[in-house]
């Protein structure tokens, strides 16, 4: 018998021992959610289902408060912001107890700058013992560009980390509170080296969060227990179970008979008779995303503001919202949701006026009909539940004004990258955010970014808006930033280098019984301060 | 007997080599790779991307990435999950047993209702029994699984109160997996109620895969049955003054019986087609469902080991049923 697996059979009979005696209590909340997760390590991860998996056990440096984006305080208490806007220091929290491996860990120190030094060397530095364990593939690390902005990590003294930045970066702070951001246990880790199973590291998680991990059965459940010694407070309930549950009328239909008392993703069609069932609260919540229409900027005619909102103008997006989303969208006026802040509610749409669309049209000197194309994913998405059906509709309302929309769309890989290289006309995509900050938003439509490959799909620079969302994105003070970002929405507004079609809303059925739930924009799915009465 | 045997195991090498190739083949059809599927909106460098591609072996030609697949399956080794990073043998050994089990009792349910509908539509040939069974079997063969199993799960599970919906045993009970086969480590655990929420849990999804085998099973048993009834010797029996009981249990049953072994046997391809269906209902944690996820994560090393594992047991089902029934009948062993 191999090491590993004497190892793993070892972990799973002392598992075996300690669960014997476990019985479900009285408070117990069921979640049914959606798949299973890939493990148990969230900086290796980019899925929501293994991200929500993995969350009852961990914290940040910084987290995101409950229900909204705003960052608050986690495993630092505080921290302060340099001059220059390089340099962060992080005062970190006395007393944070890690939690026991059921695979015999014990620790034996609170939480320190070490654990910070090794969850971030781990992703940062390719030479690390933990570097290349389970994959090592750190997407969201690269892709927030972590490495070229963390200049230097150092631990002051056993609570104080100062990090170093290339360049001041506002978002940075909510970039920590991201799943990247997740502190392990330093000693979890060199336990773990010491018997040779590092990879059990992903496998059996170890962190300070307000749930201890218990057991994970493959594609069926996943338990947790409250962790008495939670630096936050003990969570209200004692018991926290996912029930793997793929379909989304088996989850409604277990909701329903009280087997689950949170369910993930309802179907649309589920969505009336949930509002009437007299055992569940439909929570509501605009998400973190926006579905849009870019217009290449550098293709004639819409290198022309006149044309772009003539096509916004000839579109009904409220024939849109109402039929395709079916309830679940909120038609958006600007790039980002209402939730995040800096939303400028003062900047009016366009309104559905084909009359007007004509015109403006013609004084553009636009002969029709003209032949155009319009691209829509081959896929559904969070913010699009069918890009093709709206493509649909768009190419009836385009018509009517003598724009002949050719329908265009490729294998879904193919398809982003042929936008990315600009060669669409016009074409639907969308985005899904990651912190909540703007900037995480707005860099869709900067000068950076609008170059062949670019995340840009309008390809369009305009120097008023870029010079704003750079210095934006430099300054720490969040009353200018708003300020900048509230700007940027009308300049986009204006220009109209793409037209925003619609945020959809997510929706989360819960039993009445349970209290405190509270829906996360970030579309995350967060136990600790609910109750199961 | 022997060069029989032989012969039949001989055509089992080139069918499970076609196999692998043809699996191996498939999931690079479908359309985005693993490292696409992980990218979303967000785009990656180009660096980054082939740094992923390199690492995952997918910037080889395909014919060494067939070759290193083969050369590994020689040595036991069905790789490593791009996703889970676990030994896809490993995987597939845990989550088999749930689906072997669910395949188990699926027959049990088919066989033990197709028999007796077969038999009764036999009997009273044209009447209004044979019409409505048979007609219950052929609705039963063109169900679609899917729909089936959310309407018996909203009639019997909702409404009624019956059963639980989905899941192989209530969150209540908690115990670590011996044999993996829920309704035996039910009874190792001693935990009271265990075993019989284990039976619970099983009902619909037997149910709902069973139909289909139920469906064909009964099928077979009429047409087998309608044939014995008009052999000489069941006339024999008949004249002889036997009870009708027993000329049909006894002498006529046991010869219709031939046949639908061999229509059992050969319902292992749909029980484990159907199961992928099946077990993504009612969250049964199988294979077939972990095969369904590997699809949406383009999990290749995953999903052409599990496919080829499954078809290599189907290929040996098939290659036992064979067996046996040249040992039963003489005629097939000859080839005549």
């Amino acid at each position: 018998m191999s090491r590993t697996i004497r190892g793993s059979v070892a972990a799973v009979s002392f598992a075996a021992a300690v669960l014997a005696s476990t019985a479900l209590s009285a408070k117990t909340l069921v979640y049914c959610s959606e798949g299973s997760p890939e493990n148990f390590t969230p900086a290796l991860n980019t899925t929501g289902t293994s991200l929500d998996a993995a969350r009852p056990v961990f914290n940040q440096l910084v987290e995101f408060e409950r229900g909204t984006t705003k960052v608050v305080p986690g495993l630092a208490e505080k921290w302060d912001i340099s001059d220059d806007g390089k340099v962060i220091t992080f005062h970190l929290r006395k007393g944070v107890k890690f939690h026991s491996g059921i695979n015999n860990f014990k620790p034996t120190r609170d939480f320190n700058a070490d654990d910070v030094l090794f969850s971030f060397n781990r992703q940062g530095d390719p030479k690390h013992p933990y570097h290349k364990v389970s994959g090592g593939a750190y997407d969201y690390y690269n892709d927030m560009e972590m490495p070229k902005l963390i200049q230097k990590l150092e631990k002051v003294d056993d609570y104080t980390i100062r990090m170093t930045l290339s360049e001041p970066n506002a978002p940075f702070i909510a970039n920590l509170a991201m799943d990247l951001g997740t502190i392990h246990s330093a000693e979890y880790a060199d336990f773990l080296m010491k018997q040779g199973k590092p990879e059990q590291f992903d496998q059996i998680p170890v962190g300070t969060g307000p749930f201890q991990f218990v057991a994970y059965q493959k594609d069926a459940v996943i338990r947790f227990k409250a962790f008495p010694q939670y630096w936050g407070g003990k969570a209200k309930i004692d018991d926290l179970v996912y029930a793997i549950t793929p379909d989304a009328t088996a989850r409604y239909a277990k909701l329903k008979k009280g087997e689950c008392q949170v369910m993930f993703g309802p179907n649309p069609a589920d969505l009336a008779k949930m509002k009437e069932d007299k055992d569940i609260n439909l929570l509501s919540q605009p998400g973190l995303n926006i579905a849009y229409v870019a217009f290449n900027v550098q293709k004639k005619p819409f290198d022309d503001k006149h044309v772009r909102q003539a096509y916004i103008m000839a579109i009904d997006k409220a024939a849109i919202i109402r039929d395709v989303y079916q309830g679940a969208g909120q038609a958006a006026k600007n790039l980002i949701p209402p939730t995040i802040w800096s939303y400028n509610d003062k900047v009016k749409d366009y309104g559905y006026d084909p009359e007007k669309a004509r015109q403006l049209l013609k004084e553009a000197g636009v002969q029709t009909p003209l032949d155009i194309d319009l691209w829509y994913m081959p896929v559904q998405r969070p913010y699009n539940p069918n890009a093709k059906r709206i493509a649909e509709m768009m190419q009836a309302d385009l018509a009517k004004v003598g724009l002949n929309a050719k329908l265009v769309t490729y294998e879904w890989g193919e398809y982003r990258k042929r936008l990315q290289q600009g060669e669409h006309i016009t074409g639907q995509l969308g985005w899904t955010g990651d912190n909540g900050d703007p900037d995480n938003f707005f860099f869709l439509l900067g000068c950076s970014a609008a170059r062949a490959g670019g995340q840009n799909l309008s390809k369009w620079c305009d120097k008023n808006f870029d010079d704003r969302l750079v210095k934006a994105k430099q300054i720490p003070n969040v009353a200018e930033r708003t300020k900048l970002y509230e700007e940027m929405q009308t300049i986009a507004h204006d220009e109209a280098p793409q037209m925003t079609i619609a945020h959809s809303v997510v929706f989360e059925p819960i039993r009445k019984e349970v209290t405190g739930y509270k829906v996360s924009p970030l579309g995350r799915h967060d136990f600790y301060g609910v109750e199961v009465k | 007997m022997l060069t029989y045997i032989g012969r039949r195991l001989a055509l089992t090498i080139p069918t499970i080599f076609a196999l692998m190739f043809l699996t191996f083949l498939a999931v690079r059809l479908v359309p985005g790779d693993p490292v696409e599927v992980r990218t979303g909106e967000r785009g990656i460098s180009p660096e980054r991307l082939a740094q992923f591609r390199h690492e995952l072996g997918l910037d080889q030609p395909v014919w060494k990435q067939f070759a290193d697949y083969v050369s590994g399956l020689a040595q036991g080794d069905f790789g490593i999950s791009l996703v889970t990073k676990e030994p896809v043998l490993k995987e597939f050994l845990t989550l088999f047993p749930a689906t072997l089990e669910l395949a188990f009792f699926a027959t049990v349910f088919a066989v033990t209702f197709g028999i007796p509908f077969g038999v009764v539509a036999a009997l009273r040939r044209g009447g209004i029994l044979d019409h409505g069974l048979m007609g219950v079997a052929l609705f039963g063969y063109s169900m679609p699984i899917f729909w089936w199993g959310l309407l018996l799960i909203l009639f019997f599970s909702v409404q009624l109160d019956l059963t639980p919906v989905s899941g192989r045993i209530d969150l209540l009970y908690y115990f670590e997996p011996v044999t993996g086969f829920m309704t035996i480590d039910a009874l190792i655990s001693g935990q009271e109620g265990a075993f019989a929420s284990a039976l619970s849990h099983l009902v619909l999804p037997a149910v709902v895969l069973g139909t289909i085998p139920l469906a064909a099973i009964a099928r077979m048993t009429r047409s087998s049955m309608l044939e014995v009834l008009e052999e000489d010797y069941v006339r024999t029996a008949r004249a002889k003054g036997l009870p009708p009981l027993r000329v049909i249990g006894l002498h006529a049953l046991r010869n219709a019986m031939i046949p639908v072994v061999t229509v059992i046997g050969l319902q292992g391809g749909t029980l484990l087609a159907g199961a992928v269906l099946t077990e993504t209902i009612f969250a049964w944690p199988g294979v077939g469902k972990w095969l369904i996820e590997s699809i949406f994560r383009r999990d290749y090393p995953a999903l052409q080991g599990g496919v080829l594992l499954i078809s290599s047991i189907l290929v040996l089902v098939n290659l036992g049923v064979d067996i046996v029934n040249g040992v039963i009948n003489p005629r097939v062993r000859h080839g005549r």
